[in-house]
This record gives C-alpha cells, sequence and structure tokens, in this order.
C-alpha cells in the first residue's frame, strides 16, 4: 500500500518546483515521488520496477535495478566487469582529478564504470544486453563504455543475438576529451558493420538521455524505444536556453517530444517494456 | 569571399604578441624615416626582419592550449571560404537535403584538388557579420549534416574521394536543431561515414567543436592543422561544468588536451598540418598550399589502397580507438579491494538525484 502522509488536494506549483517548504524525508524507508510529491515506502516503489503507485512517474534506474526489473531472474552473464580508464589525459580540475571522482563514484554506485555489458534472456530470449549505470558520472561514455559496448556487438554477432541496449547518459565523458567524443564514431562503426550482417538492434531510451549517446548508438536502434516521460536531448536544455534566450516548453526534449517529431518508433511504459521487447524479437526473428 | 579588414573587428595581434607589436612599430618607423630623409635603412630593417620572425617562430611553438583555441578562432584565420576559392578547381556545389532545406552552415559540392576529382564537404562560418549569420556562425543544423550524408552517398555511387573540412564551434543548440533531431542526423553520418565505399579524408582547420565537427569527421585520415583545435566541449562549456566558472576556460583548455600536438601525442590524429610562421591568418596561400599537398599525397595513397583493404582499415581505426586506455583493474583499486559502504536500499528520490 502507498503511503500518504499529507493531503494533496490544494497544490501550490511554481515552474515544477514546490513553493512549499520541503518536509524532511523520514530516513531509510520513505521516499517522496518529484511529480506527485507524495510520501511513498521504498520498498513498494521497488516491487513496482521503480516506478511511482500513485501517479505512474518513471524514477531513473541504476544499473542493478535496471537489471533486475528487465531480464529473467538470474540470467545475466557479465563481460567484462572489470574493465576501467587508464585516464588518457591525467584529467586534473579545480583541486581535484579525474581518478578521484571516479573512485569518488564507484562507491556511490557501486559499479567500477558507466556501463554494464553482456548477455541475458528476456521472456526467456537470449539477448545481448548493454545497462547504463547513471550513478557513475552521471553515465558518461568513455573509453570503457565504448569498448564494452562494441565487446558487446561482437558478442552479439558471434552468438546471433538481438542486441538491447538501454541508454541513460550525461553524454561524452568531458574528463577523457576526444578519447570519448571518438567513442560516438567507435560504436556507430560497430553497429553499422553489426547491421550489414543482419543484426537486430533495440534502443531503449530512458531518463536522462543526452548528447554523445544520442548523436551515436542512441538514436541508431532499428527499433527506438523510450519509457515515458524521459528527458532525451542533444544538447542540454540550459545550453540551447542560454543560446536563443527564450524559456522552453516543460514539453520540450521528452520521450512525448521525441515520438511527435518522429525520432522514437513507441513510448513504452516500464511495467511492459520485457514483453515489448519480446514481442519484437519474436517479429525479427528469421 | 574576399577578406575585408573594415568588417574583421579590431584584433590584429594577440596580447601575447606583445614582442612583435615593438618590431613592427620599429620597422615601420624605419620606413617612414628612410622614404622621409632618403636614407637607406634597408640592413637594419632586415635584421629586425629577421628578428620578428624569431620571435614569432618563438612564440608560436610555445602556445598554450587556450592561445592555440584564439587563434583557431582569429578572425582573419583563413576559412573554408578561401580553401574553395584558392585550392578546389571547377567547383561545383550542390545544395539542399532534399528534406527540410539547405544549410548555409556545411556547403556541399564536386570540385578537384590537384587533378583528382572529389566531393567537398566543408563547414563555413562567412567573414563579414551579413554572412556569418546567414552561415550560423558554422553552427550546422540537422539538415546540414543530412545534406552532406547525401552528397557523400552520391559520390560513393560514383567513386569520388570525400574531403571534409571541419571549422565549427559545434553543432546548433536550438529549439528547431533538436525537433529536426540534431542527434540522430549526426548518429547517422558516424554510422554512414565508417562504411562509405570511397576514400574519405577529414581535416580540421580551425575549430573542431564535439560532436558537430565528428558528424562530418568520420574518415580514413583525420588531420589537423598546426594551430586548430579539436575537443569534446568547448574550453569555456568545460571550465563552466567542472570548474563552475566559464571564466576559467585557460585552465579546461589544457586538462582537454585539445591542441592537434596533443591529440597526435594519444594516437587520435592522423596528421599534423604545419602553419606558417606566426599562424595561418599570417599568411593565407601558404596554409591552403600545405593542406593542398596533404590532401594530394593522401588522397593518391588512399586511391592506391584496395577498397576492401581500405574499409577493414578503416572499421580497425575506429574500432581500437580508445582501446589502449582501458585496463583490467589496472594500477587502480579493482572493485572488491575498494571499501563500499553498505549501498542505499532502493532509490532516491527524483528531486535529489536529478541532474540535467
Ligand atoms: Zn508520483
Amino acid at each position: 500500500m502507498p503511503a500518504k502522509i499529507e493531503s494533496k488536494t490544494a497544490k501550490s506549483k511554481w515552474n515544477g518546483y514546490s513553493l512549499k517548504p520541503r518536509k524532511e524525508m523520514p530516513d531509510g524507508l520513505w521516499m517522496r515521488c518529484g511529480k506527485c510529491e507524495r510520501m511513498l515506502y521504498k520498498s513498494t516503489v521497488r516491487n513496482n520496477l521503480n516506478v511511482c503507485p500513485e501517479c505512474n512517474h518513471h524514477f531513473r534506474c541504476d544499473s542493478d535495478v535496471r537489471i533486475s526489473t528487465l531480464v529473467d531472474e538470474g540470467s545475466f552473464q557479465e563481460i567484462l566487469p572489470d574493465l576501467r580508464s587508464s585516464d588518457p589525459l591525467s584529467f586534473a580540475f579545480r583541486g581535484t582529478t579525474y581518478k578521484k571522482r571516479a573512485e569518488a563514484d564507484v562507491k556511490a554506485s557501486g559499479q567500477l564504470e558507466a556501463l554494464r555489458a553482456g548477455r541475458a534472456f528476456v521472456k526467456g530470449r537470449g539477448v545481448a544486453l548493454t545497462v547504463m549505470e547513471p550513478n557513475f558520472l552521471m553515465g558518461s561514455m568513455g573509453a570503457v563504455v565504448g569498448e564494452k559496448f562494441c565487446a558487446t556487438v561482437d558478442l552479439a554477432v558471434e552468438a546471433s543475438l538481438p542486441l538491447v541496449a538501454v541508454c541513460a547518459s550525461g553524454g561524452a565523458r568531458m574528463h577523457e576529451g576526444v578519447v570519448s567524443l571518438g567513442q560516438m564514431a567507435k560504436t556507430a562503426a560497430a553497429l553499422a558493420r553489426f547491421s550489414d550482417l543482419g543484426g537486430l538492434f533495440i534502443t531503449v531510451l530512458t531518463h536522462p538521455t543526452a548528447g554523445g549517446v544520442t548523436a551515436s548508438f542512441g538514436m541508431l536502434g532499428d527499433v527506438t524505444l523510450a519509457e515515458p516521460e524521459a528527458m532525451i536531448a542533444f544538447a542540454g536544455r540550459r545550453t540551447i536556453a542560454e543560446t536563443i534566450r527564450v524559456e522552453l516548453p516543460e514539453s520540450f526534449q521528452t520521450s512525448e517530444f521525441l515520438l511527435e517529431h518522429g525520432f522514437v518508433d513507441m513510448i513504452v511504459p516500464r511495467s511492459q517494456l520485457r514483453s515489448e521487447i519480446a514481442r519484437l524479437i519474436d517479429y525479427c526473428r528469421k | 569571399m574576399k577578406q575585408d579588414k573594415t568588417t574583421l573587428g579590431s584584433i590584429t595581434h594577440f596580447d601575447f604578441e606583445a614582442k612583435i607589436v615593438v618590431l613592427d612599430e620599429q620597422i615601420e618607423e624605419l620606413r617612414a624615416l628612410s622614404s622621409a630623409k632618403g636614407i637607406a635603412y634597408a640592413t637594419e630593417i632586415r635584421q629586425l626582419q629577421n628578428e620578428r620572425v624569431a620571435s614569432l617562430k618563438q612564440i608560436y611553438s610555445n602556445l598554450t592550449a587556450w592561445q592555440t583555441v584564439q587563434v583557431a578562432r582569429h578572425p582573419q584565420r583563413p576559412l573554408f571560404g578561401d580553401y574553395l576559392e584558392l585550392m578546389i578547381k571547377d567547383f561545383h556545389e550542390l545544395h539542399g537535403d532534399r528534406c527540410f532545406g539547405d544549410d548555409q552552415a556545411i556547403v556541399t559540392g564536386m570540385g578537384q584538388i590537384a587533378r583528382n576529382k572529389v566531393m567537398i564537404i566543408g563547414q563555413s562560418k562567412g567573414r563579414d557579420t551579413k554572412e556569418r549569420i546567414a552561415r550560423n556562425f558554422g553552427s550546422p543544423n540537422p539538415e546540414g549534416y543530412r545534406k552532406a550524408l547525401l552528397k557523400m552517398k552520391f559520390a560513393e555511387k560514383f567513386g569520388l574521394p570525400v574531403v571534409t573540412f571541419i571549422d565549427t564551434p559545434g553543432a546548433y543548440p536550438g529549439i528547431g536543431a533538436e525537433e529536426r533531431g540534431q542527434a540522430q542526423a549526426i548518429a547517422v553520418n558516424l554510422a554512414e561515414m565508417s562504411r562509405l565505399k570511397v576514400p574519405i579524408i577529414c581535416i580540421c582547420i580551425g575549430e573542431g567543436g564535439s560532436g558537430g565537427a565528428l558528424g562530418i569527421g568520420v574518415g580514413d585520415r583525420m588531420a589537423m592543422l598546426e594551430f586548430a583545435y579539436y575537443s569534446v566541449i568547448s574550453p569555456e562549456g568545460c571550465a563552466a561544468i567542472l570548474w563552475r566558472d566559464g571564466s576559467y576556460a585557460a585552465e579546461a583548455a589544457a586538462a582537454l588536451k585539445l591542441t592537434a600536438k596533443d591529440l597526435s601525442k594519444l594516437g587520435l590524429i592522423d596528421a599534423i598540418i604545419p602553419e606558417p610562421v606566426g599562424g595561418a591568418h599570417r599568411n593565407i596561400h601558404d596554409t591552403v598550399y600545405n593542406v593542398e599537398s596533404y590532401v594530394a599525397t593522401t588522397l593518391a595513397q588512399l586511391k592506391r589502397t584496395p577498397l576492401e583493404d581500405l574499409l577493414k582499415k578503416r572499421y580497425q581505426k575506429w574500432r581500437r580507438l580508445g582501446t589502449e586506455f582501458t585496463v583490467h583493474g589496472g594500477d587502480q583499486p579493482t572493485f572488491e579491494q575498494l571499501e563500499l559502504p553498505a549501498k542505499p536500499s532502493g532509490t532516491r528520490s527524483e528531486q535529489t538525484t536529478t541532474r540535467m
């Protein structure tokens, strides 16, 4: 049962943010939905695929939650789990370094990099799968993400598997400079070859997917799915607002906006993602 | 596209060229003296000129990353239009993407470079204010990338090698660009260029602004002019995010390793095309000549390579990019060696975790 702590009849909202002082969140057990602002049991949300049971808002998923909600239980076999960046630029900034930031995010996310890759089953169908970890340097793409992605494409080629990529990324990883920029072309080249060999590639765009990932493998799916109300963009909202100096509508760069403009095939609620992917695989099986 | 000195703004010297300003003044003075008094100061003038060349060489061989960015953005730096005029014979511009419009920030067409018939794709910034606005300051919209791809597919059909000239601050961040799929347009170009069945040479002649540059930057060879830059994000943008203050652009530029020299060290580009003493803006003709010789030599090499080898090598070049910068565990602590706090159960609230 979702818990309602306060009545939400008179919501005072301005620009998407509540004007009321935020109530302290009780530690551990509770969380507040960013959309409907109801207080929710964390375990209830977790058991509901990380979706708000009250307003159907899709919360961000870390890679563990994403994998466990997408694939058949215990079927994920990970490849290259220990691959890490050698910090090619020895990048230092504002009194800290890329290495230190990465270490901090290893602790915060429990993951060694921003992409996890491997093979799994979805409703009994074998897939090669990549899933991004938004809590590791905002899921940004550097050399490791590109390498693991391409290794997964290779795996899909060798094992004749369809490829499913779940995207959630802040874009290219600045700390790796042009090495990270080059990963866009690297992943695109691998996918071009995969496509030439007749492989099926399904992308799932989730909140948030930006820049370097949308402008490479994110937009190269044979079928492009998106979760509801996800932010999917090339340029960041702030960059655009600063460049053209106009207020942007709230619906700008959402999944629904992309659907309207012809850049995704369908918006799929998380609860139907597994069955939709299974159905697509069955349709494309030769 | 001739230079119009009156509309170029006032930058003729950078602050790091103070010594050159002094020498220029001294040379001018001596010249004035010799014509006024009829005394020949030829030896003195020659001496000062030699000194000027020596200090220009000295300054330009020690440019910082941020100074390089400034040189790459110099208002008198040769633009794609200058290459078209001075290097490409018999240029026939081909307009439009057949879907939406004709993006002026990317110019495409057929022409000849050193007797090679080629397809030319170039990002065009424009010289004077009017042209700059028409060309959106060299920031392409999706239709620019789609136009480029359409002409490349045409080149593929008739075996014309493709030569691209990169010079953009970045793909345009605008409402229309998002509505028409900037990300998708660039992504498709990356995939298609990786397998286009003709040789592709890419040259960064000024600014290599992130995905906007890469969108016409996937090929068999990537060359950069000596003082061009190529970066995943503008130094200002990087400073605003990582330093939380755009005025740290110089620090960001250094950290991003965006100069031709640094990128060459990292193995990310294939060649550095030298610029004349004191930078391309001091001698447009020599700059164009250097680029032309690079393209001529490289085209000859690539045309000799059997197509199958060419495509295999291109694929390997991109597939291996960055692989050497990944390590298995390596000197960094492995996952097991790290002290992990108990993982927070469940999820965090959207309000506290959502950035962007
Ligand atoms: Zn809710």
